[in-house]
């Protein structure tokens, strides 16, 4: 029999538990991922029903979105900068966790960070799964060749009764990157590049598979920052097929398949790429060989610029709403219609979050910051996404050409990217940010974000103001 | 979850695209444990100025929407996270039901898990709405789940679409985790023959 898939249908249908006409597909969850502030409410619904986790070992936990990140020597001494809300959701996630018999990765672990960077790094992320976490950026892990979303907490408490979810089938959509990187233009850059050209809506109802031979020439981190970003587009996930690059990333990591089950796994994971004849409910070409590094400068992550560029005009919009929309933006902002960014500015540079702060992000951070100094009155946090990545980083010294320059070098954890463990901008104060959304008083009440490579935010950190990374590497 | 029929409310306009989990529920209110009490909290950053008053300026400090249990958004409403606090912020402040052009897909499955109806409607239909509101001091109007209508005082009504299944969950106010769980043997069976092949 001739096979016709795409890489998502592939997965969707191995996971059909069962369907009923007129209803949702009852689909199987091979992973859930939780932490500690999407989850409490999930645990206390399965107590008040009197209901028990169906498969714990099929549930991952982290502490990652409101612990401090201020570098300390203990766990205790680190808890001991956390505000009593956070102490007592990371004491309901370990009450949890011991109670139903989850694995907990928690602050005193040297496997903690945050969620969808521990997950790809420890193995546990796997090419053909379902994956899901109470957590949008959940698509992450499509870099895999997984089918990875963002739920609710309703449904990480359906996921922890019955292994299950109901979904409704989504469309697929396939963007292909074509053409030849410019040097000094990232991952980052593409894929802010396709949220502006696509917008944030327009990836509603699809999973987008990422095909091209740009996508192939990416490495792993850069693949998980393209498809971390596919719900800024709206999207239900992003994936992008598993090939030789993910085997390799695969290999030996402590959750992966050893010695025969190894042999069978990629033998299986290599039937999951799209067949040649398959079919998308849509599909786009970008060429991306004349892209500029590219930064926002609004209030969405569709609203950007190449670094070049200038800000667009209200007035050259179709519509009303659109005209608005960008009106309430700018004033937030404090930018003018036709504004150049170059130059302007800036008080903070945030270089972490679940987009940005693996091991190629902090290299490519420290080759701008190697020999510079931090601009006078900047404030720049560069926060690893994980122990890990800490330990490797600092093997490499990288944590000292940040220090040196002026920096300071971070604990892990979601910080600024969330703003909700104490690392926030003032009101009014301007940020260039490797994170993923610039939404009104996303990084603390009133600051301003403007998100961007971690080129770009680097290069921004040493000059004090947006800066063309081109010109310093 | 409280079944639903009618809802019958002054419609609270809020015409802006792309409003986000953000804006609905800021994160610094995320550190909690429950699910109650974000009532106050729901567009914190939009409703109350920096000294802590409420901004007159908001829709939601007008009298004249005072009550009001249904919401007037633009397109992709309930985008950005997939915090739930979003729909328990929204209906503890008393919101039953929110009009959109269009909504964010993990806002919009997390709406109908608690009883908080999302309503898609087309561009001319949603200005009818919209113009409505500002002409008429007082116009409450109607959504009819059951015939997928919304009556308004003009004496117009318009149609919208919802899935069988979620406007059934609805109806009836059904927990879908009980659907799920009818499924136990299903899943069971699946678990056995399911392969991951390694492991």
């Amino acid at each position: 029999m001739k096979e016709n898939h795409n890489l998502f249908e592939k997965i969707w249908n191995s996971h059909v538990v069962a369907q009923e006409k007129d209803s949702p597909t009852l689909l199987y969850i091979d992973l859930q991922l939780i932490h500690e502030v999407t989850s409490p409410q999930a645990f206390t619904g399965l107590k008040e029903k009197g209901l028990s986790v169906r498969r714990p070992e099929k549930t991952v936990a982290t502490t990652d979105h409101s612990t401090p990140t201020i570098p300390a020597a203990t766990t205790e001494e680190r808890l001991s900068y956390a505000d009593e809300e956070c102490r007592k959701q990371i004491a309901k996630l370990e009450e949890n966790c011991r109670t139903y018999g989850i694995t907990l990765h928690g602050l005193d672990s040297s496997t903690n960070g945050i969620v969808h960077v521990i997950g790809p790094e420890l193995g546990l992320t796997q090419p053909g799964m379902t994956i899901v976490c109470g957590d949008s950026h959940t698509s992450t892990h499509g870099a895999f060749g997984a089918l990875a979303f963002g739920i609710g907490t309703s449904e990480v408490e359906q996921v922890l009764a019955t292994q299950c979810l109901l979904q409704h089938k989504p469309k697929t959509m396939e963007i292909r990157i074509e053409g030849t990187l410019a040097k000094g233009v990232t991952a980052k850059d593409i894929i802010l590049h396709i949220i502006h050209t696509i917008g944030v809506g327009g990836g509603v109802g699809y999973v987008i598979e990422y095909t091209g031979s740009v996508i192939r020439s990416l490495n792993m981190e850069q693949r998980m920052t393209i498809c971390n970003m596919s719900i800024e587009a709206g999207a239900r996930a992003g994936m992008i097929a598993p090939d030789d690059t993910t085997i390799q990333y695969l290999a030996d990591r402590p959750f992966s398949p050893k010695g025969e089950a190894w042999d069978k796994a990629v033998k299986y994971w290599k039937t999951l790429p799209s067949d040649p004849q398959a079919v998308y409910d849509n599909s786009i070409t970008i060429n991306v060989s004349r892209l500029e590094p590219v930064i926002t400068f609004g209030t969405n992550p569709g609203m950007s610029i190449p670094i070049t560029g200038k800000i667009p005009s209200p007035e050259t919009l179709p519509n009303a709403d659109a005209k608005a929309n960008l009106e309430k933006a700018l004033q937030y902002m404090g930018f003018k219609p036709k504004q150049k960014l170059l130059g302007h500015p800036i008080n903070t540079v945030f270089i972490g979050s679940c987009t940005n702060s693996r091991l190629t992000d902090l290299r490519e951070a420290a080759q701008i910051f190697q020999g510079r100094k931090v601009a006078p009155g900047v404030r720049v946090l560069v926060v690893p996404g994980s122990n890990q990545i800490k330990k490797q980083a600092e093997a490499e010294g990288l944590h000292n050409i940040f220090i040196n320059a002026g920096a300071e070098w971070r604990e892990p954890g979601c910080s600024m990217c969330i703003a909700m463990n104490g690392d926030q901008l003032a009101p009014g104060e301007y940020s260039v940010s490797t994170s993923n959304r610039n939404f009104e008083g996303r990084q603390g009440k009133g600051g301003r974000t403007l998100l961007a490579s971690p080129l770009t935010a680097a290069a921004a950190a040493v000059t004090g103001v947006i800066t063309d990374p081109r010109t310093m590497i | 979850m409280r079944p639903i029929r009618i809802i019958r409310s002054q419609v609270i306009p809020l015409n802006i695209n792309n409003i986000d989990t953000d804006q609905i529920i800021p994160a610094r209110y995320l550190k909690t444990i429950d699910k109650s009490g974000l009532g106050k909290q729901l567009f914190a950053d939009w409703r109350y100025l920096p000294d802590g008053s409420p901004n007159p300026e908001f829709p939601l400090n007008q009298q004249r929407y005072n009550g009001a249990s249904i919401l007037l958004a633009g397109e992709n409403f309930g985008c950005g996270s997939s915090r739930e606090h979003a729909p328990w912020a929204l209906m503890a402040y008393g919101i039953r039901a929110v009009i959109a052009l269009s909504f964010a897909d993990i806002f919009h499955n997390n709406a109908l898990k608690n009883g908080l109806l999302p309503v898609q409607v087309n561009r001319d239909d949603h200005q009818m709405i919209l113009d409505m509101t500002q002409e008429l001091i007082y116009s409450p109007i109607s959504i009819d789940l059951e015939n997928q209508l919304i009556y308004l005082p003009i004496l117009r009504t318009v149609a919208f679409d919802i899935d069988p299944f979620s406007k059934n969950c609805l109806l009836k106010g059904m927990d879908d985790l009980d659907y799920i769980q009818s499924f136990s043997q299903q899943i069971e069976e699946f678990e056995k023959k399911h392969f991951i092949p390694y492991q």
